[in-house]
């Protein structure tokens, strides 16, 4: 009965769609996510940059963008989760534990060109954990990746007995407060990281592999796509990227912080949801979050300078992330 | 004479592109079992759906005792007495049996908590007519299918139904416990109660049913009394359409062997199924619902657990645990359900074609949207896919068209052995003739087809061969120019096996 249902309605949207092709193109380009956003945070920017001149500097920006490095870079990894109908909540809690494993470990004499990819294979075992409970033992994400990051939250507590390991070496600090052409290195990694997982999400055919996933599992599964594995590299993936940025931050603060990146999770999840990303899958970009994760940034910024208190920032969050989704189901509610 | 409990009067329903019922009517008396028979698509469900409740009709009259009703909804249906037991089991099944049949009518004390005494005692109450020793607490998820079938039952007798329309009840049922469900049966006809019972299954009926009314093409062929009547006059009656489509011809040349299949079981799902596929030959599986076609090709692919048994493709033994691995042998599978296990329905037409050979449309790991485009318009052009570019929406699209793009996505494998669970489910008949000529096509050009199809004119007009699947097994094969659809329904049905069995 459906199927005679849609029909007519199919034929009717068939000839309504315009006939030239590059039209149909610019409308597909419109509908993106990204633009309105872009719009967006260009519209804050210029009001802001009118109404404070400590605003628009080289300082100011370069403080946000340091200050949302470590959740861009996450977020890379947590779209390509979303997108394939994924979701991890371990993030930030894998983010401390690395952050302390790698101060542990140069602070006892490792090699840095060791202990770094050493925390990052670390952060991949943790993913790989993730992954198989989601996939073989069949937990809900949210289950699982809930009950991994009180795991890893509670190694780095206990590791440093809930105290931050300082006293690194000046060298480690590099990454973290040197620049180049007055760009921090850890912003230039991340920009890297987010230029390369964008184009990768769109182009390559290993990530290709993600949108079919996330948009039907069952076909995705029965049209020869080893779902299984694919959704275990993904969470791998991410939480490499999560002890990645663990390290960015360790070397920021020249420090091992057990509690860091307390809540940092749901700042990766709203950025990325705010960009354009659907928590049932199948959609999304790297561009997307990095763009809402931009936005939120510039927000908390902005409520910064106009002196309001930062505990308001976190329900702005909230409400600037359910106004992106109500915003978009009132669109598409429309469209079907 | 007693009044009837139920009257349908000249009801008629249409649905967009479809008269799903044409002037209908139907009576249900108190303590009959009144079974309702026809093939695939004659409007047995609709009927049911009016019945309960779900939809309303276009015209006609629904009279309960005697009484016009108007049935806006199946809470109301319920209210006028009629139960429904649905194909697909309603119950909550981390609840207990209790709490099934009373959902939202529990017993409460003051305050609002549930007496939980009163309400094991009063499910107790309703079971204990059935003889089943089950406790009330029992979770629903630790019952067999007989029982919870039976607690459906009980849920809807609970509502004090007095008209009770059971859907397909023993598709779900091993053979065994049939006869324990029957038994169930005859205790609520000698209540009084009027049971409308739609089978497949002509010897169930002939077991169970007093009278039959018979559907075909969404019209009342006859009622019979089920005394004054033959199961080959029924299956007559349900069939008795004239085929109107044009089929391809048949295969001009039969190959070599692409797959063959020994002995292949699995536990309470099917077994001991023996056949083989050769290159340029399509094989039909006919059977019923329940006869568990699509399992067997699922299993076939990977997509389902296989117990015993072997598979050979193009003689080598082959071993599959999985989807990828049985298309990397040159298998191909359509499911039955293209929304939710073929189609990305989100996705561009094209990047639903690649699907199945992301490796041929990348270089150096990189997609290449530009070759996907161009393979994908060269399959738009020759299925003719109605479709503004290769870039639509493949939601967007017509059933017909997305069953093109089912078939253009394992066409750009070229694989040998194309499984297909209904090749034309939901398609116009336009698309349909389109779907047959290209199946044979590929034949010709080398590949094997095997499918699976609910509709026996198109089982006859296709296949070179046809397998008969009842209840698990291999009950027949025939070949397609010599088979009718009397034949396939007698077969079908178990009415010849059971025959048999009943004489040995």
């Amino acid at each position: 009965m459906a199927d005679n249902a849609q029909t007519p309605a199919a034929a009717l949207s068939n000839k309504s769609v315009p006939t030239r092709p590059w039209m149909r193109r610019l409308k597909r380009f419109i509908g993106t996510r990204e633009l309105p956003l872009l719009a967006l945070i260009l519209l804050v920017v210029v009001i802001m940059a009118n109404r404070n001149p400590n605003f628009l500097t080289i300082a100011n920006f370069r403080a946000m963008a340091v200050g949302f490095t470590p959740t861009a870079v996450i977020a890379v990894g947590m779209v390509i989760l979303l997108v394939s109908g994924g979701f991890d909540l371990s993030v930030g809690a894998v983010l401390a534990l690395s952050g302390t494993l790698v101060a542990r470990f140069v602070l006892d004499g490792m090699e840095q060109v060791i202990a770094v990819p050493a925390v990052l294979v670390i952060g991949a075992c943790i993913g790989f954990v993730n992954g198989f409970l989601v996939t073989k033992v069949n937990i809900n994400p949210l289950v699982a990746t809930l009950g991994t990051l009180s795991i890893a939250r509670g190694i780095a507590q206990v590791m440093t007995e809930g105290i931050s390991i300082s006293g690194l070496p000046a060298s480690f600090g590099r990454v973290g407060g040197e620049q180049l052409a007055n760009i921090p290195y850890m912003v230039l990694i991340m920009l890297v990281i987010v230029v390369i997982g964008d184009l990768a999400l769109r182009h390559t055919r290993f990530l290709r592999q993600a949108y079919y996933v996330g948009s039907n599992e069952n076909a995705a599964r029965l049209s020869g796509i080893a779902v299984d594995r694919f959704r275990i590299l993904a969470y791998m993936l991410t939480a490499a990227l999560a002890a990645l940025a663990g390290v960015l931050l360790a070397s920021r603060l020249m420090a091992g912080t057990p509690t860091a990146a307390q809540g940092l999770e749901l700042q990766v999840l709203a950025g990325a949801v705010i960009g354009g990303a659907s928590l049932t899958g199948g959609e999304g970009t790297v561009l997307g979050a990095f763009l809402g994760i931009v936005f939120i940034g510039i927000i908390s910024n902005v409520m910064t300078m106009e002196a309001v208190s930062i505990f308001w920032q976190q329900a702005v969050t909230g409400a600037i992330l359910i106004a992106a989704v109500a915003f978009d189901m009132l669109v598409r509610r429309r469209r079907v | 004479m007693t009044a009837p409990l139920l009257e349908v009067i000249g009801v008629c329903k249409s649905f967009p592109g479809t008269q799903a019922l044409r002037d209908v009517s139907f009576e249900l008396l108190p303590g009959e079992v009144h079974a309702l028979m026809g093939e695939n698509g004659a409007g047995k469900s609709t009927l049911m759906h009016i019945i309960s409740g779900v939809y309303l009709p276009d015209a006609g009259e629904i009279r309960i005792e005697g009484r016009p009703v108007m049935l806006r909804g199946p809470r109301q249906a319920q209210d006028m007495g009629v139960g429904m037991v649905f194909q697909e089991l309603s119950l909550a099944p981390g609840l207990s049996i209790a709490e099934n049949v009373f959902p939202n009518r529990a017993p409460t004390r003051l305050g609002g908590a549930i007496a939980w005494g009163e309400l094991y005692r009063r499910t107790r109450d309703l079971l204990s007519p059935f003889e089943i020793n089950i406790a009330p607490q029992t979770l629903v998820r630790d019952l067999s299918v007989t029982a919870r079938q039976i607690v459906e039952i009980v849920k809807a007798l609970s509502l004090n139904a007095r008209i009770l329309l059971l859907d397909e009840p023993t598709s779900a049922l091993p053979p065994n416990e049939v006869e324990r469900l029957f038994d169930v049966i005859r205790r609520l006809k000698a209540r009084g109660i009027g049971i409308v019972y739609i089978s497949h299954r002509i010897p169930e009926v002939m077991n169970i049913a007093d009278r039959v009314t018979v559907l075909r093409d969404g019209q009342k062929v006859a009622t019979h009394d089920i005394a004054a009547v033959t199961p080959d006059r029924i299956i007559e009656e349900m069939v008795g359409r004239k085929i109107t489509d044009l089929y391809p011809e048949r295969a001009a040349e039969i190959g070599a062997e692409l797959l063959r299949v020994e002995g292949l079981g699995r536990e309470n799902v099917f077994s001991d199924i023996s056949f083989s596929l050769r290159r340029g030959e399509i094989v039909g599986i006919a059977g019923l619902m329940g006869a568990r076609r699509s399992d067997l090709l699922r299993a076939l692919v990977g997509a389902g657990r296989i117990d015993t048994g072997r598979i050979f493709i193009e003689g080598k033994p082959a071993r599959i645990t999985s989807p990828e691995q049985a298309f990397g042998l040159g298998m191909a599978y359509l499911p039955e359900e293209r929304k939710t296990d073929g189609l990305f329905l989100k996705m561009p037409l094209r990047q639903n074609v690649s699907v199945t050979s992301l490796r041929d449309f990348a270089r150096m790991g990189l997609m290449s949207a530009r070759k996907e485009a161009a393979v994908t318009r060269t399959f738009v052009n020759r299925l003719r896919i109605r479709t503004p570019d290769v870039e639509q929406i493949v939601g967007r699209l017509s059933g017909g068209n997305q069953q093109k793009v089912m078939f253009s996505k394992w066409l750009v494998r070229q694989s040998k052995i194309l499984i297909i669970d209904e090749p034309t489910k939901g398609v116009d008949v336009g698309a349909k003739v389109e779907i047959h000529t290209l199946l044979r096509e590929l034949t010709r050009q080398g590949a094997g087809v095997l499918f699976v199809s609910s509709e026996f004119p198109e089982i006859i007009g296709l296949a070179d061969r046809i397998l008969i699947m009842y209840e698990g097994r291999i009950v027949g094969e025939i070949p397609g120019e010599q088979a009718t659809e009397q034949s396939l329904m007698l077969l079908s049905s178990g009415y010849r096996v059971e025959n048999q069995t009943a004489g040995v």
